[in-house]
């Protein structure tokens, strides 16, 4: 029920009420999606839609840094072994450590973290 | 199809879980909180590739099945009128109420439309005039913000004949029951990815302080729920309890702010009734007074309904995490999707309809105790 997906913007325009409304395109398919929620977005961005609204703009970024951080997991789970200093990437492979955390985006004041602390 | 496959792959799902067994020294009860997600774990097998250590239990987020029978019930009324069109997303209209359910009803007649989105029926509405067109307004805070556009859309365009039956359910106040209950095994939660995109994650940092409870945010595709997992193990073994965010790519901690306003401008919180729960305090949505016009509970005036659900029926302990579908003697003989009793195998997402959709009915299905029975996650093709 909650199911969202991601699609790519491909058109922006207010219909006859001043609606904002948009046509996301989902691996081909094509939807009307309104932009209500979303006045940020625009054509070419990715939205993730849920039941025809726009709920958010996907965050290339922080996809694109999740992933990273993913992908050198190995690596980094290697930094919790003694020996190795604490924000220094083992064999040069990966990300930091401490770049990791200047990118990680715990809200201020938060005890809350986002994937970059942990991983 | 961008970011869905990225997150479908099987080599980073294999480096995750074998991030986790290194991690995992002793056994962790973890609820992934959203149907959706337990769609998925379910579907993908991810509960059988996790170390034995890690139990995945099941939680109330399908909000299909947590509609209470009084409200379906109440859906029938209304549907049942000669001058109203009900319309519902597709999913409500097998829900079984105390007498069939609403497909039943349109094949003796009645004027019942799926929809995909509520803003839909403002197009039916206005090319009605002279019906009433009644939504099924369902869902957690994920679709709140739909719902609450719908409503105001028809306020501001002046559509008179659209009114909404509004049955929304919050993920907090549940899971803070879960965590009251004497009989809570629950010690981590997956959050639920697509409600905190709306409202952001800042509600559930007070439950993981005073329950001393890790909650992760997580996503719903394999590597999303895989990480979250690992995020939820890394906190239990150190000791730590707090919320992360795994899905920081739709997440943010304040979530959608133009949403919460236009949802709160439309809705206020009130006590709610789950099916198979009973209820909860501050735990739904109901229409502001200032949305009269529109609320259909009121325009059709249907009175409080008493219903009985079946005795055999677990779900309520399913759905707080207490029990599995498996430990029901109903599940897979008298509870089917065709036919089910009660609310986990109403709607799809429902842990006991899931269970049952990826053949976990069969005598053959036990976990894999062996661990080279356990395979890699396969990544098959769906939207």
């Amino acid at each position: 029920m909650c199911l969202a997906i991601p699609g790519k913007l491909i058109a922006v325009a207010q219909d006859q009420n001043g609606v904002r409304m948009g046509r996301a395109n989902f691996a081909g398919i094509i939807k009307e999606v309104c932009l209500e929620y979303t006045p940020e977005a625009e054509c070419g961005d990715y939205v993730l839609v849920h039941v025809g609204f726009a709920l958010g703009k996907v965050d290339e970024e922080e996809a694109r840094r999740t992933y990273e951080a993913l992908e050198s997991l190995n690596q980094l789970g290697d930094l919790d072994t003694p020996g190795i200093e604490e924000g220094e990437s083992p064999l040069g492979l990966g990300p930091p450590r401490t770049e990791l955390e200047a990118n990680s985006v715990a809200a201020s004041g938060s005890k809350s973290s986002t994937v970059g602390e942990v991983l | 199809m961008k970011y869905l496959d990225e997150y479908r792959d099987q080599a980073l799902s294999d480096k995750i879980l074998e991030e986790i067994r290194r991690t995992v020294t002793r056994p962790w009860v973890l609820m992934e909180v959203c149907g959706g997600q337990t769609h998925s774990i379910v579907k993908y097998g991810l509960d059988h590739l996790l170390p034995n250590e890690i139990e995945l239990v099941h939680g109330p987020g399908c909000p299909v099945c947590v509609t209470s029978l009084e409200m379906i019930d109440k859906a029938h009324a209304i549907a049942k009128r000669p001058e109203v069109i009900f319309c519902s997303f597709g999913d409500m209209l097998r829900v079984p109420g105390s007498n069939g359910d609403l497909l039943m009803l349109k094949s003796r007649g009645a004027d019942i439309r799926i929809v995909y989105s509520p803003i839909d029926c403002l197009k039916i509405a206005r090319a009605n005039p002279e019906k009433k067109v009644v939504f099924f307004a369902i869902g957690f805070e994920t679709t709140a913000p739909a719902n609450a556009m719908s409503v105001w859309q028809a306020r501001q365009q002046g559509v008179k004949n659209f009114s909404v039956l509004v049955s929304h359910v919050l993920v907090p106040p549940s899971i803070a029951s879960i965590l009251q209950s004497p009989l809570n095994r629950v010690q981590a939660f997956l959050g639920p990815g697509h409600v905190c995109t709306v409202m952001g994650y800042r509600e559930y940092e007070p439950i993981a302080a005073r329950f001393k409870v890790p909650i992760v945010i997580t996503g719903f595709e394999p590597v999303d729920l895989l990480q979250g997992t690992l995020m939820a193990v890394r906190q239990l073994e150190k000791g730590r309890a707090e919320v992360e965010n795994q899905y920081p790519r739709v997440v943010s901690r304040e979530g959608n702010r133009t949403a919460q306003q236009l949802v709160n401008k439309v809705f206020e919180v009130c006590d709610r009734k789950w099916r198979g729960v009973g209820s909860i305090p501050k735990s739904g949505y109901k229409l502001r007074w200032e949305f009269k016009e529109h609320d259909a509970e009121r325009i059709f005036d249907v009175k409080e309904i008493d219903t009985k659900e079946p005795l055999a029926c677990i779900s309520g302990q399913v759905l707080k995490g207490i029990k599995k579908p498996h430990d029901c003697p109903a599940f897979g003989k008298e509870c089917t999707p065709e036919h089910p009793l009660g609310a986990t195998m109403v709607s799809a997402e429902g842990a006991c309809a899931a269970y049952y959709a990826y053949g976990r009915h069969l005598q053959s299905f036990a976990r894999a105790s062996n661990p080279d029975a356990r395979k890699s996650v396969e990544a098959p093709a769906h939207v």
